[in-house]
């Protein structure tokens, strides 16, 4: 059941993000790449990462994209876009540097389906026991407000900065 | 829990890195180059969650992490495409030479 869903999403996933890139109007690349996250968000909770799931959908899907929607809107870019997509060369090369990817991705799995990094019994499942000890978001709080105090508050000095930055340089004359 | 196998994720991640790389390369529209951009971040999101069954609740937290990264450098990139726009009346990528020698 759950790798069914995980098939569904993944299939979703993959199949809005092809669409976000081969459209050629940003309103509806937008909206496709919104689809992307949803799925997103359902495989990270398929995956047990509950708290990082819900966290997908109010910040990604949320304020992200109505960010970007937003500057799409403000610049009038839904109705007359120019044709942007690259000429048939760009084209070859970057298919072909996706086909060297996969072609990569493709060894790996060749080589390593038996080894142990990447089967089933990688390793025990240590991200159970925390979760059963503190509760899904508890599981990531633990960390984030004792280990990682100084990149939580690095980051938050980094969205500061980033407002101010934004604000400054969207004015018309500062 | 985890039902899934660590190597659907992995793959997973790879072609959706994949698709926003080549977004990147194809496209020329600088709001849908950040939307690539998101794309590979997610991709790479994505094989943090699936690795923290395996490797303990740290991946989560980097993934807390780059999507606030990733909060602030949408705002940033934004605000630069709109200053560019006001300059050049275009959000293509080859308008964007103010710095090119």
């Amino acid at each position: 059941m759950i790798q069914a869903l995980f098939w569904l999403f993944a299939v979703l996933a993959g199949a809005s993000a092809l669409m976000t890139v081969t459209r050629r109007s940003p309103v509806a690349s937008a909206l496709w790449l919104i689809g992307t996250f949803f799925s997103l968000a359902a495989i990270y909770t398929l995956l047990g990462a509950f708290f990082i799931g819900i966290i997908q959908i109010l910040v990604y899907a949320g304020a992200i994209m109505v960010l970007f929607l937003f500057v799409i809107m403000l610049l009038n870019l839904g109705n007359d876009y120019e044709a942007d997509i690259r000429s048939h060369t760009w084209k070859a090369l970057a298919g072909g540097s996706a086909l060297v990817m996969l072609a990569m991705l493709a060894r790996m799995f060749a080589g390593g389906t038996g080894a142990a990094p990447l089967g089933r019994t990688a390793g025990v499942d240590v991200l159970a026991a925390q979760v059963a000890e503190h509760g899904p978001v508890g599981v990531i709080a633990v960390p984030m407000y004792g280990e990682y105090m100084v990149m939580l508050q690095a980051t938050a000095i980094l969205l500061l900065i980033a407002c101010v930055g934004a604000v400054v340089l969207a004015k018309r004359n500062v | 829990m985890t039902d899934i196998p660590l190597s659907w994720v992995l793959a997973l991640s790879a072609i959706l890195f994949s698709v926003g790389t080549l977004g990147v390369v194809i496209r020329r529209n600088a709001i849908i180059l950040f939307m690539c951009v998101e794309l590979m971040l997610n991709a790479v999101n994505l094989a943090f969650v699936g690795l923290a069954p395996y490797a303990g609740v740290q991946g989560q937290v980097y993934v807390f992490f780059v999507i606030a990264v990733a909060a602030a450098e949408a705002a940033v990139g934004l605000a630069i495409i709109i200053s560019v726009f006001r300059h050049s009346e275009s959000v293509d990528v080859k308008n964007f030479r103010l710095l090119r020698w």
